[in-house]
């Protein structure tokens, strides 16, 4: 079985240059990781190993400090998102490359489903249908519908986890970053997660994910890569002790 | 958001004086000034180039006396640029923004280009109605049958919740939000491809804010239009723009996507203005 993957780091490191401090702060040193279609990529590793800041560079909300990430897009065209132009970065994110984070930032005007719905109305589906989906999704995620109507601004952990995942999972892209979706859902909750994750990767989209529960990359994962916190960031800690 | 370049920005500069040879190199971030030493002129801008396209929200972010409006102002023709090109593509067709007559322009501010001011003075002829002002810039476009154009205006300030009742009121008996509303149902009445929106929610109540920027957010999801949104706020930078760009002492000092210039902001300024926001 040979499938191509859609996305090949190579060597990406990142490093923070904090100004006011005059400091230099290592987060992800020279990782490699590859993402499939259909399959998903677990990231493991100490708190301080940069799993996230990889993600983060991978949607380019961080800019890569140095290596390579070749993403193949849709149209087959190679594009290496550590350069590419912000406006095919703006493209990439609408229609291929998604991201479930563990916080939600939303307005506190907008209600869940019409923040569920967004990246497809975004996408040009229709409205109505659009908000007939994120209503299934939601239902399936087990956020009872009363809450369906209002905001997330004022939900707890765990809900705003649900409605996350639910616009996350809801625009089906080509490549979906995962950063500890579950942390706050209780296990029958992370059982539909389980299953709503299988079921995008049986229509072939490509996973990078983060869990801070062992267990689940063992459900989960067909890869698995292990990160080491770099070089140096014990010294970054110590010297700023000794500066306090 | 397509891959239509709306506008193309080339180095864009502004000097209010007489200018001289080095004025550029000793003013900008490095020299903490934009006041040159040896002549005394102001470079408001200089060497500002960027690229917009259409349905994309760009956010030009600075504080007072970055040159950020300046900016947006010679793009609106209220100011004229001392170097630089910009060239606007419409509808199949190129314009080369510093070098048209005065009748180009004007085409192009009444028809193709909406601007909101900060001022609403700016922005609106407080002689006549609310509707009246919307009512002029229709006039000056295709429409020319009254009752068409009082459908129009009806229509408009609808959508930009303004009580219709008040539309033969005139502007200074509205609040100040409801000025901008005015200013923003003005600026949208020809559907123009271009907006630019300076500094339009400073000032107003926090609740004001919200729903202006509620109304331009629906406005970007509604059309094509391409905006450009001049501001000091990052809550603003963060809810509109796509992209952002960074000024200071009338420099471009860094440029990218709007999360990664709040969560990574490469430049020492930037770092100290997120870090600074409450």
């Amino acid at each position: 079985m040979s499938i191509q993957p859609i996305l090949e780091v190579e060597d990406f490191s990142k490093t923070f240059m904090l100004h006011e401090q005059g400091k230099e702060l290592p987060s992800s040193h020279s990782v490699f990781l590859k993402a499939y279609p259909g399959r998903l990529t677990a990231l493991i590793g100490p708190t301080g190993a940069g799993k996230s800041t990889v993600l983060k560079g991978i949607y380019r909300t961080y800019l890569p400090s140095s290596g390579r990430m070749m993403f193949t897009a849709e149209n087959g065209q190679q594009i290496d998102l550590a350069s590419a132009d912000e406006h095919q970065i703006l493209e990439l994110r609408k229609d291929e490359i998604g991201f479930v984070t563990q916080f939600l930032h939303t307005l506190p005007r907008q209600s869940t489903e019409d923040v569920v719905a967004m990246p497809l109305i975004k996408k040009g589906m229709d409205r109505t249908v659009a908000i007939e989906k994120a209503r299934e999704i939601l239902g399936q995620l087990n956020l009872p519908e009363r809450l369906w109507g209002v905001s997330p601004a004022t939900f707890s952990g765990g809900e705003k986890q649900r409605v996350n995942l639910a616009r996350g999972l809801l625009a089906q892209p080509r490549l979906l970053l995962l950063d500890e979706p579950t942390a706050s859902l209780d296990p029958k909750t992370t059982d539909r997660v389980v299953d709503l994750i299988q079921n995008l990767k049986s229509t072939g989209t490509a996973m990078i994910a983060i869990f801070h529960d062992m267990d689940l990359v063992e459900r989960l994962a067909d890869e698995v890569v292990e990160l080491e916190p770099p070089v140096g960031t014990e010294n970054f800690f110590n010297s700023s002790n000794e500066v306090a | 958001m397509s891959n239509e370049k709306v506008l193309e920005v080339r180095n864009l500069s502004k000097v209010y004086g007489k200018g001289c040879l080095k004025c550029f190199e000793s003013t900008g971030p490095e020299h903490n000034t934009n006041i040159c030493p040896h002549c005394g002129s102001v470079v408001a801008a200089h060497n500002i180039s960027f690229d917009l396209y259409k349905g994309e929200v760009l956010g030009i972010m600075g504080e007072s006396g970055s040159g950020k409006s300046t900016s947006v102002k010679n793009l609106f023709f209220d100011e004229n640029p001392t170097s630089g090109q910009a060239i606007f593509f419409d509808e199949g067709k190129q314009y080369d923004l510093f070098n048209l007559n005065a009748q180009q322009k004007r085409h192009l501010r009444n028809h193709r280009f909406g601007m909101v001011y900060q001022n609403p003075v700016l922005g609106l002829n407080f002689n006549v109605s609310a509707g009246g002002n919307i009512a002029e810039r229709l006039l000056m476009s295709s429409l020319s049958n009254y009752s068409e154009i009082r459908e129009r205006a009806i229509e408009l300030l609808r959508r930009t919740e303004v009580l219709t009742e008040r539309m033969d009121e005139m502007p200074k008996n509205f609040s100040g939000g409801m000025q901008q509303r005015v200013q923003i149902a003005k600026a949208l009445a020809t559907n123009p491809p271009l907006l630019f929106l300076d500094e339009v929610t400073t000032g107003l109540d926090l609740s004001v804010q919200a729903a202006i920027l509620d109304l331009i957010m629906e406005i970007q999801r509604e059309s094509d239009t391409a905006m450009i949104a001049v501001t000091h706020d990052l809550g603003v930078i963060r809810l509109l723009a796509g992209r952002t760009i960074v000024m200071k002492y009338g420099r471009i000092i860094e440029t990218g996507l709007t999360d990664q210039i709040l969560e990574d902001p490469q430049d020492a300024y930037t770092q100290r203005l997120v870090a600074s926001a409450l």
